[in-house]
């Protein structure tokens, strides 16, 4: 009954290119859309028709989107993008069935609203969660009166994937920080069961998440991921690989001050603390504000933001080679343990040395 | 705490103590030694000219024994210039000695020191192959000759790793070589690596007894 109700309710959908057309969407621009994704997914220009083919036919996804501890920043980053782009509309054209934020409906009806379009869609349906979830206390953080573990659990029971948005639903994130105030977890500390897809950053790049959801649109499977769970194809290279100051780092050309000469002229940002060589982004490549730059290009480091614990690993302003060590107080106290070594070895030197004296 | 973390605290700090105790506990415990008598009648007033004397002579080889150990000489001047090269004049270690002691110094481009780093790798394995081939080498070397010789080479092996990103992710490749770092310093005091801070107190204190008996330095 629910297959048939489910059909149904799919049937009635408009497909991915109908919804397109309405909106305006030329055929070049869809195709370029489509010819970008397939790159920045490094699929073949062979896969552009299928992508194409597979879009325009595609009955538009049920999305509920969950927010737990976060700041809407993700959300931000999603509906800020440079004005009405093919990417924002490829977003128009999923059903966004349950977001705190962009939906109209509010307590109850929304509440409903999620409940509806996982009745409609069970099995078949995504997941999307930005922010950590508290498992310390259920009070920390409820909607509707449900703790953000219990609506996790109950919603993703009939997903077909989840896609964890940002640093804190992938790896905890700033609610995460030390001391962890509030037990925060991420989704994959909590959901073994379902296949799961993180799209770490703080917040991540809108491009990244749309070409996310437009490979599973296309290919009906999830992408290649890494051991973090982050797209190989977005996550799969670190930011300093591909920054276009590296041949500064090599030259050993380093900004010392945000103000100084090397600064000005764009040397490397390594001394001032930027984490790009051990942060797996594509900022470098994709960049934000539709092209414009990323923070490297604007003259700040990295924070490494796609990483977990990023909040935890150190000054932003410490270098990455910067170790910890040991206060002066401990190395003094190394010094006068050794000096008594020291003292003690050489004490019982002599006596030895006394001792074979005397039997010589 | 992930690998790097552990490798950049706590490994690191343990390491700096065993160091800085076991370097003092080695120098206290040699220099408050009694000196055996020597009962014969001084040639020559030992002084501390005598022993900067053979610090500088022992950095050279003596003429009748040029040819015959010019290769291994050579091989020891290259790990011994390029270890230090790597460890003071690759930014990222300055970096390092900046944010602990306040220091700063101008380095090399990365180049010339991942150069440099291969050149001390492959002179380390020739010593160690000449090592293996002498009968007389081997036969006087432990196993104190060979770890030493692994720990020092372990450093820059995965130094020179890290920008290949091979088989582990920059941040591991980081974290394996600090760690490699971390068994250096601890191993450093107790084995003869110990010749980094007793060198010059061995050839200081050889200098004035050879001087005291009227030995050509």
């Amino acid at each position: 009954m629910n297959d048939l109700r489910e059909e149904d309710s799919m049937k009635n959908r408009p497909t991915v290119g109908e919804i397109l057309q309405a909106k305006g969407v030329s055929r070049r621009g869809f195709l370029k859309y489509c010819a970008t994704t397939a790159s920045l997914l490094a699929l073949p220009p062979a896969m552009v028709p299928r992508i194409a083919r597979a879009l325009e036919n595609a009955r538009r996804p049920s999305v509920i989107w969950l927010s737990f501890q976060e700041c809407t920043g993700c959300t931000e980053s999603l509906t800020r993008s440079a004005a009405p782009t093919v990417e924002a509309l490829i977003f128009d054209a999923i059903s966004l069935d349950y977001h705190h934020t962009l939906q109209a409906a509010a307590g109850e009806q929304a509440e409903a609203a999620r409940h509806a379009a996982m009745q409609e869609n069970d099995g078949g349906y995504l997941v999307l969660v930005d922010g950590s979830i508290p498992t310390g206390n259920p009070g920390f953080s409820t909607i509707a009166g449900i703790s953000n573990e219990q609506m996790l659990m109950e919603t993703v029971a009939g997903a077909a994937a989840v896609v964890s948005i940002g640093t804190c639903a992938s790896f905890g994130g700033i609610p995460g920080a030390d001391p962890n105030p509030t037990g925060a977890v991420s989704v994959s500390d909590l959901v073994k069961d379902k296949p799961i897809i993180n799209v770490p950053g703080c917040p991540p790049i809108p491009m990244v998440m749309t070409a996310v959801l437009t490979q599973f649109l296309t290919f009906g499977q999830l992408p290649e991921l890494d051991k973090l769970g982050r797209p190989l194809a977005f996550y799969g290279q670190t930011i300093h690989d591909r920054c276009y100051r590296r041949p500064f780092y090599e030259q050993g050309k380093f900004a010392e001050t945000f103000d100084d000469k090397g600064a000005k002229a764009g040397w490397c940002l390594y001394k001032l603390g930027c984490k790009g060589p051990t942060t797996y982004n594509a900022c470098a490549t994709t960049k934000w504000n539709a092209g414009t730059s990323f923070p490297i290009e604007s003259g700040h480091p990295c924070l490494g933001c796609s990483q977990p614990q990023f909040w935890d690993k150190g000054g932003f302003y410490e270098p990455l080679s910067t170790a910890r060590f040991g206060s002066k107080e401990q190395l003094a106290g190394a010094a006068i343990a050794g000096a008594a070594l020291g003292v003690a070895a050489a004490v019982a030197g002599r006596r030895r040395q006394a001792r074979y004296t005397k039997e010589a | 705490m992930d690998l790097l973390e552990f490798a950049k605290g706590p490994a690191l700090q343990f390491a700096a103590f065993v160091l800085v105790a076991g370097t003092i506990w080695r120098i206290v415990g040699i220099l408050m030694l009694n000196t055996k008598p020597d009962y014969s009648e001084p040639r020559k007033k030992a002084g501390y000219l005598a022993a900067l004397k053979v610090i500088y002579t022992r950095a050279f080889t003596a003429p009748p024994f040029k040819k015959a150990t010019m290769y291994p000489k050579m091989m020891a001047y290259v790990m011994h210039i390029g270890f230090f090269m790597t460890i003071f004049l690759f930014v990222p270690h300055i970096v390092f000695f900046e944010g602990w002691s306040g220091l700063d110094w101008p380095g090399l481009p990365n180049n010339v020191i991942y150069f440099v780093g291969v050149a001390t790798v492959i002179s380390a394995i020739a010593l160690l192959v000449r090592r293996l081939t002498s009968p007389v080498l081997k036969l006087i070397s432990n196993f104190d000759d060979y770890f030493s010789w692994f720990v020092t080479i372990l450093p820059v092996v995965t130094g020179l790793l890290i920008p290949t990103r091979m088989l582990f992710s920059y941040q591991d490749l980081l974290a394996i070589h600090i760690l490699s770092v971390a068994l250096l310093l601890v191993w450093l005091p107790f084995g003869k690596l110990g010749h980094t801070f007793l060198v010059f107190i061995t050839r200081g204190t050889t200098g004035m007894v050879f001087e005291r008996r009227g030995a050509r330095t």
